[in-house]
């Protein structure tokens, strides 16, 4: 049994694809924001691997082709921004300011909290480009000589809060506009923040996916900054 | 025969991504060049919506799976992790919720603003 599963191509697919459809069926059932799709999908696949002794290597082998697509997956969120042409034109200040301001707001944030945990320049480093996608982060945090692993995890865990409650973050701080909903979720938790923001909205999801590919660069400018502060 | 032209260009632009991802020595991956291809080409008109629109949403739609196996990783970085798991949780949680309210708010009062102005 246990052969079977470890040669096999499709049983990583398979696991992933079949937990998240539960995890979409158990969301309809009770609409409570923490049965997340993709937070049911990611606890159940961990538990099954660990339960089977199946180690992650030899899981990923399998579902590492559904990894494959997010590359041209990212270059379709080019399609949203471009049907929100119109309204990227008219509020152009608004977006790049509040792109600018978040990350800000990020690296200061971070920075704050590093001193107050007394973390060492590698710790600080590596959580500097938590934020933004994964792939920029992974390059970020190499140039920086962070723990590029536990930067990948940050950024996950990220994009976990954005993916399971940035629309909810949203309207406690009474971010109402969709266009700042948007901005707000792409600059804070990346891809994963707006693939859930495309649920919500087309603006929304459109001017998320214009943050992320602009906060990205922008953090990239940034940390290089900050990455002396301590 | 619609469909394969459209997954066909998208993979091109991902690989003209790719190019220049190994071309330029700046952190910035493939997705993003080809992200920002897309939007030149759509702009300046070389491609029209239709030569990418269904496949390019059928993707953007199947997004979340492509997060669960990178996500599950988790469990082979936990050793280092440890050290310091619970400042990398409080740490990611509140500078999280702090970026969104800093970047939405700040758009909002610009665009507010700005409407303001408009109506003047």
């Amino acid at each position: 049994m246990n052969g079977i599963l470890h040669n096999s191509l499709f049983f990583g697919v398979a696991l992933s694809i079949g937990t998240f459809i539960l995890g979409t069926m158990i969301k309809r059932k009770c609409n409570i924001f923490l049965f997340n799709p993709l937070l049911v999908s990611i606890t159940i696949t961990i538990a099954t691997l660990s339960l089977l002794h199946i180690e992650y290597s030899t899981y990923n082998e399998s579902a590492k082709y559904l990894t494959y697509l997010l590359t041209p997956a990212t270059v379709a969120l080019a399609i949203p921004l471009y049907e929100q042409l119109m309204l990227l034109k008219k509020n152009v200040t608004a977006i790049l300011i509040g792109i600018a301001s978040g990350v800000l707001c990020s690296g200061v944030s971070i920075f704050i909290m590093a001193l107050m945990f007394g973390l060492d320049h590698t710790q600080y480093v590596t959580l500097l480009p938590k934020s933004i996608t994964t792939a920029i982060g992974i390059g970020l945090s190499a140039e920086l000589d962070g723990y590029v692993a536990i930067t990948v995890s940050a950024i996950i865990f990220t994009g976990l809060i954005g993916n399971i409650a940035g629309d909810l973050i949203c309207r406690m701080l009474h971010i109402n506009n969709p266009i700042a909903k948007g901005i707000a979720i792409g600059t804070a938790t990346h891809v994963m923040g707006t693939s859930k923001a495309m649920e919500v909205g087309e603006v929304e999801g459109a001017m998320s996916s214009l943050s992320v590919a602009v906060a990205g660069c922008m953090t990239v400018g940034a940390a290089i900054l900050f990455q002396w502060w301590i | 025969m619609k469909y394969i032209i459209q997954f066909g260009i998208i993979l091109f632009i991902s690989f003209i991504g790719e190019l220049l991802n190994r071309a330029i020595p700046l952190p910035i991956p493939a997705s993003i060049y080809g992200m920002l291809i897309l939007f030149t080409a759509l702009c300046t008109g070389m491609l029209k919506l239709s030569h990418v629109k269904e496949s390019g949403k059928f993707l953007i739609s199947i997004m979340p799976l492509m997060f669960i196996a990178p996500a599950v990783g988790l469990i082979d970085s936990w050793g280092i992790m440890q050290e310091f798991i619970v400042a990398i949780i409080v740490i990611s949680v509140i500078s999280t919720v702090a970026v969104i309210a800093a970047t939405g708010h700040i758009t909002q009062l610009i665009i507010r603003f700005k409407e303001k102005e408009g109506k003047r």
